[in-house]
Formats: structure tokens, C-alpha cells, sequence
């Protein structure tokens, strides 16, 4: 069993890393030949930067447009942000100071994340419009976080699993040594879920995670009268 | 009067349930051959259209980020379910803007995803068929690319450019649209969208010249292919035949004559509109602005200005510099050829309302606002200048430089409800190549969300005029007004509230008018 983790483990970093990088590449060597950033836009790099700071962690445009998509999809987002920062702990050693810091957190955000989650669904579910544009993919991914979800908030307050043990496991795998991985059922089941989650992630919807870094519509200066902006495939027609 | 239901008013906009199909029946005629051929398009639907659309599409991908990136980052949050215009007028599921894109998201996950290669059902790939492609045909042209959605999206997902890049498709694989393909062709071909030669809009500017000096007594210009003029006006073509658009022109003319600037339009680039942006088309977009470069040259001038029009205000700002080097900043010899002889202490290219507004600040211009008087006036930010450009050099010019042309020539002025103004503006319902009576449906029900905000601010507030800087708006307003039992003569443009309010000096008779010309010369 340690064995089988370690290999599912490995190949789905690798997906996740390769498959990742390979997407990240193609966006960024893919031209914006036209400057078409959402109006008004900063008209400086900084405001640019600033515009985006506001997107990726106030959701701002999703504040504007919907009260509760935004309370339900900020709150998972920042959740699972905590979440994902808690268990570094299991990766790290000694465990950083700040990780420590947001251990009390972290153990919380857990609940939060799911409730997020059920909100979304339940707004597939409610909501006609939503309904309407929601495909059995978008069910099944977030039945996928749901269930992560669950199985971790399962280890953390019902049935604790060994975590020195999973500690050595994930330490073990950097130093090239296989340590015998607790033989749970909550972990492997939440372990296999995540390396679902981590393989699926390149091809799917879960782009819009570098997805929104790339978008020309947010990304841009206003900058169009002051600076002349050519695409290389575009300047090749002034040859 | 129309033989479809014409939606009613609601007093507090509500979300519509859905009626899928509600508007399938709807597409625009199709482009003849030679419509397509004149613009490098093949013809008529090539024999491997399939095939071929596919390889088109590909190219897109790799061209532009926009597509490549929204196709991708959708994670259908719903969020701009609710927000188009055409959704809310129609009912129709398939205007909303997520699913508006999923007809040709649908695709690309087939052809060029792994999940949709082999778990299609799963995450709603489909083949491409001739089902499909009708519903792109459909639904592609009952989106006007105002970019409302994008504003509420939270990766900025803008369905404009996936819009495009369908129209791009189906021109390139012999499938476009007869609207805005034919009167591109007029552009490439005469100079302008209506076919007009030059003798003819010299004979309009001439008549145009004797109805202001009939109202005022002043000897206003209105000059074409004049070398050496300071001032290139590149002005959508509407402007010289269509009602209220003329009067706007007149209303440049004379703000034009009261600042001293001398000025000319230009018979072989007499059209601002390029509607190679509504059809995606880099190519044509890039040969129209062309035509302005090589008038720009031609005519010796300095600086460049632009009059009412919303779209042709987006490619001019935002894409002219890109196109056709009419800009500031290119150190590349095409872009120097032009901008060398421009000079770059005014903004190119600048706007008539920055123009004029620039003027009333310095006090140059004499006004008297009582003229409009007997009006009320709101603005109806047009959508491609509210989201798609901007307006003296700082973010939101686009929205207070137009007001404040607007207030210093009128005492009445009253904004509608704050979410449809602004960057939240509503289209009109015409723009994006669709301002043809093949699609007066689409175009009538589309007005919804902007009829609804007008009527407020007519029953609240008693306001009399709707006024635009958009040609397309102002076209699309004087027909479907009406429809919501408003005046068609309600929309006016903000240059002809100039023009209303100007006080121009009477010109002193013909012979001293001829010596001050030989001075001048
Ligand atoms: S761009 Fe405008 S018309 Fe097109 S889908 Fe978005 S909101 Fe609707
Ligand atoms: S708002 Fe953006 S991410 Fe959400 S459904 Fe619409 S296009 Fe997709």
C-alpha cells in the first residue's frame, strides 16, 4: 500500500507539475495582439498589479455582480488558501513559524471550505440559470473538493489518523526512502482524492487558477494612445 | 407594428425564466460571394467547412491569448448569467453570455482537450456539425460584443472576443454575415460605409455650410481634402446623412470655426466606423485604419480627431496605434512614418468631446445653455466607449468628459439608475453588426434594459432627451424608441446640444470674408 501511494503520489505531481507548466507556457507564449483590457483600466504596471491583487483575493468583479456566488465562492477560496498553508506542516520540518501561527486557523477553515462548497452546489442545484450552464463535470469536481473536504474534517475531529507516521511518509518520499504510510481508510481516501484533484487540474476548469493572471482583459495598462503594442505574428504584416 | 411580442417594461427589473429557443429562429442573412470575396473571405461554405474550422480555429488559439485563456478559465460561476442585455430581453438561455460561449467552447473541448476527446458527455464537448454551426451563426450575431459580461466575470471573460473569433470562423470557412461584410467592402472599396463618392459629400458639406449660415449668419466650413489642415476628422459616414447624427456634425463644425482650428475631412478615409472589429478580423481591421493612415499622410495634418461613434471610437483608441501606427509612441519606421509629422502635445488620436470640452474649459467657447432650456438630458454611455476605450487620460474620462460637454451647454441634466450607467452601461441593442432590419427583433428586445432605465428617469424626472455619442446608438434608439412608446426624435447627439447652445459670430460679408482668406493664405 505505502508502495502503490508513493508511485500514485509521484505520477500525480508530476501530471500536476508538467501538465501545469505546459498550459502556463502555452498561455504565455500565446500573443495578446490587441490592447483590450476591461475599461476604465489602471493606466499604470502598479495599478495593473493592484487590479489583479484585487480579483485573486477580494474577488472583486464577482462582488460586483453577485452577493451570494461571491460570500460562497470567497469563502472556499480562502478557506481552502488556509487550508492548504496548515498543511505544510505535514511537509515541512521543522514546521515554519507562520504555519504554526495559522495552525488554530486552519483547523476551522476546514468547515468553512465545505460550507463554501455546499453553497456553490446548492446554487447548481437552485438557481435556473445556474442549472442551465452546469454539466456533469461541475457536479462531479464539486463532489470531488466536498469529499476531500470531509475525509480531512473527518481525520482532524473524528477519527484521528497517525499523522507522525504520515509526517515520515511525506518526509521519507523527499529523501528517496519509502516509511510505511498508516493503513487508514479516512487517509488513503482523502489522499487518493487529492491526486485526482491534482491530475485533473491541467485539464480542466481548475485553469482559471493560472487562467486569470493571463487575461488580457485584466491584465493590461491603459496604455493604447501613448504606446504602440504589436504582436509578432501582426508586425510581420507591416513586412 | 412588429410581428413578434415586444417585451413590456418592468418597473423593478427581475431575472426572466428561461424559454429555451426563444430567439433560435433568429440569424441575420447570409453574405453573398461577393460580399465575402471582396473582404479575402472564400465565397460560400467551403466543401470541408468542418475540417476547416477546425484548423481556423486552431489558428486563433495560437494568436490570441484572449481566446486561448477564456476557453479554458470558465468555471461556470453563473455570475454573468443575468447581465446581458439580450438575455434579459429575450428569456432565451442561450444569451446568456456563459452559454453564449459554451457553443463554441463545446467545440474546442472536442477537438482540442483530452477530457473531450474521450469523456465528450462528461464534460459537454460536442462534434462540430451543421447543427452547431447554425447555432453559432444564431447566437454569434445576437451578441453585440459590449462587453458587459466581461465586467462582472471574475477572470474578466469577455464574450466579445470569443464573438469574434466565431464570426472569424465562419467568414473564413465562406459563412459570414451579409450586414457586415457588405458595407466593409463599401469601405475598402469607396472609402465609406455608404458607398458615397466624393462629389456627393462634397455636394452634402456644401449644403451643410448654407443650413448654418441660414440659422446663424456665421460662414462655418466644413472642408474636405484640404493639404496642410491642422486637424484630420475621421467621423463615422452617418454623420452626413442620418437624423440626429447631422446636427452633431454641424455641431463640430462649429466648434471647430469658433476655436480657430483649421480642419478638413478626408474623401478617401471618410468612414471612422471599421467594422472588421465586430467580424474579428485583424486583417480588414488593420486594411480600413489604413486608409486613415494613408489620408493622415496624404494630408500633411498634425493631429487627429474622432467624431460621435462608439465602436469606431474603440478601434481609434485602443487599436489604431496597433494597426496602423496613428498614435503616439512607435519607434518602429511604419509607426515613425506617420507620427513623425503628428504632433504629440495633443492626444492621438483625440475625441470631439475631449476637443471640445478641452475649449469650454479654457473659456474659448461662447455658450449659452438657456438654449436647451426647454430640454431635459441624459447620457447614454455607449458601450464600446464606457468599456472599450477611454477618454482624457485617466480612468473614467470616458464617463465625466461627455457629462461635462453635456452640463456646460445644458442646465437640465439627470443621470438613470447607477447600474446601467457607466461601466454597468446597457447596450442599445444595435451595436456589433447588428444594426440591420434582418434582425429587428433581436435589435428591439435587446433595448429592453435601456428602455426600462430611460423610462425611469422620464417618468421620475421629466426628461426629454436621450443623448449619445455612438452612430450606431443613435441609429438604433431613432427605431426602437417607438416600439416603447417614446418619441423617436428623443436621441440626440451631444454635439448637436453644442451646436444648439454655441453663439457664433455673423461673418461679415463676402469680400471681406475673401480678403481675410488671401491673410490667412
Ligand atoms: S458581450 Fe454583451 S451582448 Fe455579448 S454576451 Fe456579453 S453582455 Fe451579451
Ligand atoms: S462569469 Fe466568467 S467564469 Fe463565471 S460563468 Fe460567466 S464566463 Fe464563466
Amino acid at each position: 500500500m505505502s508502495a502503490l501511494y508513493a508511485l500514485l503520489f509521484i505520477a500525480a505531481t508530476i501530471i500536476f507539475v508538467g501538465g501545469l507548466y505546459i498550459k502556463i507556457r502555452q498561455y504565455y507564449d500565446t500573443p495578446a495582439p490587441l490592447v483590450i483590457p476591461t475599461m476604465p483600466a489602471p493606466r499604470t504596471e502598479k495599478g495593473v498589479a493592484f487590479r489583479l491583487f484585487r480579483e485573486v483575493v477580494l474577488f472583486e468583479s464577482l462582488f460586483k455582480s453577485n452577493k451570494w456566488i461571491w460570500l460562497f465562492g470567497w469563502m472556499f477560496h480562502v478557506a481552502l488558501a488556509l487550508v492548504l498553508m496548515r498543511h505544510l506542516r505535514y511537509f515541512t520540518q521543522p514546521v515554519w513559524d507562520w504555519v504554526v501561527l495559522i495552525q488554530p486557523f486552519g483547523k476551522y477553515a476546514g468547515f468553512a471550505m465545505v460550507i463554501g462548497l455546499l453553497g456553490l452546489w446548492a446554487r447548481r442545484i437552485l438557481v435556473e440559470r445556474i442549472r442551465y450552464i452546469t454539466g456533469p463535470s461541475d457536479h462531479l469536481m464539486l463532489a470531488l473538493l466536498v469529499a476531500i473536504g470531509l475525509s480531512g474534517l473527518g481525520m482532524k475531529f473524528v477519527a484521528h489518523t497517525d499523522i507522525v507516521a504520515l509526517k515520515a511518509f511525506f518526509i521519507g518520499l523527499r529523501n528517496f526512502s519509502l516509511q510505511p504510510l498508516p493503513n487508514d481508510p479516512l487517509l488513503l481516501i482523502h489522499l487518493f482524492l487529492v491526486f485526482a484533484l491534482m491530475v485533473i487540474f491541467p485539464f480542466s476548469k481548475l485553469l482559471h487558477a493560472p487562467g486569470v493572471f493571463f487575461s488580457p482583459t485584466r491584465n493590461q495598462t491603459d496604455s493604447s494612445r501613448e504606446k504602440r503594442h504589436l504582436a509578432p505574428w501582426a508586425a510581420e504584416l507591416e513586412k | 407594428m412588429a410581428d413578434f411580442q415586444i417585451p413590456e417594461l418592468r418597473e423593478y427589473p427581475t431575472i426572466p425564466k428561461l424559454e429555451e429557443g426563444a430567439t433560435a429562429h433568429l440569424s441575420p442573412f447570409i453574405a453573398k460571394p461577393d460580399h465575402q470575396e471582396a473582404l479575402g473571405f472564400p465565397g460560400e461554405l467551403v466543401e470541408n467547412w468542418e475540417q476547416k474550422a477546425i484548423e481556423e480555429m486552431g489558428d486563433l488559439l495560437n494568436k490570441y491569448r484572449s481566446f486561448r485563456v477564456y476557453m479554458d478559465a470558465c468555471v461556470k460561476c453563473g455570475s454573468c448569467t443575468d447581465k446581458c442585455h439580450y438575455f434579459q430581453g429575450t428569456n432565451d438561455p442561450k444569451n446568456m453570455p456563459v452559454a453564449r460561449q459554451d457553443l463554441l467552447r463545446s467545440v474546442y473541448r472536442r477537438y482540442f482537450t483530452l477530457p473531450g476527446k474521450y469523456f465528450p458527455k462528461l464534460v459537454g464537448a460536442r462534434d462540430l456539425t451543421r447543427e452547431v454551426l447554425d447555432e453559432w451563426y444564431s447566437y454569434f450575431h445576437q451578441c453585440s460584443q459590449c462587453r458587459r459580461c466581461s465586467v462582472f466575470c471574475p477572470y474578466g471573460i469577455d464574450t466579445a472576443e470569443i464573438s469574434m473569433a466565431a464570426r472569424e470562423i465562419m467568414d473564413r470557412i465562406g459563412h459570414g454575415q451579409k450586414y457586415c461584410n457588405e458595407i466593409l467592402g463599401k469601405v475598402h472599396k469607396v472609402g465609406n460605409n455608404l458607398g458615397l463618392p466624393a462629389p456627393a459629400l462634397e455636394s452634402t458639406l456644401e449644403s451643410f455650410e448654407e443650413e448654418i449660415f441660414e440659422d446663424t449668419g456665421a460662414k462655418v466650413k466644413l472642408p474636405l481634402d484640404v493639404k496642410g489642415a491642422d486637424v484630420l476628422l475621421i467621423t463615422p459616414s452617418a454623420d452626413f446623412f442620418a437624423e440626429p447624427h447631422i446636427d452633431g456634425l454641424m455641431g463640430y463644425a462649429k466648434v471647430f470655426h469658433a476655436a480657430g482650428v483649421s480642419w478638413t475631412l478626408s474623401s478617401y478615409a471618410s468612414e471612422g466606423a471599421n467594422f472588421s472589429m465586430f467580424i474579428g478580423s485583424y486583417a480588414n481591421l488593420k486594411r480600413a485604419a489604413e486608409r486613415i493612415r494613408d489620408a493622415a499622410i496624404e494630408l500633411g495634418v498634425k493631429r487627429i480627431i474622432v467624431g460621435e461613434c462608439g465602436h469606431a471610437w474603440r478601434v481609434a483608441y485602443s487599436f489604431w496605434n496597433t494597426v496602423a501606427g496613428i498614435g503616439s509612441g512607435g519607434n518602429d519606421p511604419y509607426a515613425k512614418k506617420l507620427q513623425d509629422q503628428l504632433d504629440h502635445s495633443y492626444p492621438i488620436p483625440q475625441h470631439i468631446c475631449e476637443f471640445t470640452w478641452g475649449y469650454i474649459q479654457e473659456g474659448k467657447l461662447n455658450l449659452d445653455p438657456s438654449e436647451n432650456d426647454w430640454r431635459t438630458l441624459t447620457f447614454h454611455d455607449s458601450c464600446n466607449v464606457a468599456r472599450g476605450s477611454g477618454m482624457g487620460g485617466y480612468p473614467g474620462g470616458q464617463f465625466d468628459i461627455p457629462r461635462n460637454v453635456i452640463k456646460a451647454v445644458c442646465n437640465n441634466f439627470v443621470d438613470m439608475d447607477p447600474d446601467t450607467i457607466h461601466e454597468k452601461t446597457f447596450c442599445c441593442g444595435g451595436g456589433g453588426g447588428l444594426l440591420t432590419d434582418d434582425l429587428m427583433e433581436i435589435r428591439v428586445k435587446g433595448a429592453l434594459p435601456r428602455m426600462e432605465a430611460l423610462k425611469a428617469v422620464v417618468d421620475e424626472h421629466k426628461v426629454t432627451n436621450l443623448a449619445a455619442i455612438c452612430a450606431i446608438c443613435k441609429s438604433q434608439f431613432t427605431k426602437v424608441l417607438p416600439y416603447y412608446n417614446m418619441p423617436m426624435d428623443m436621441i440626440v447627439s451631444v454635439h448637436q446640444l453644442v451646436s444648439d447652445a454655441i453663439i457664433l459670430e455673423p461673418s461679415p460679408d463676402d469680400d471681406d470674408e475673401d480678403d481675410e482668406d488671401s491673410q490667412d493664405d
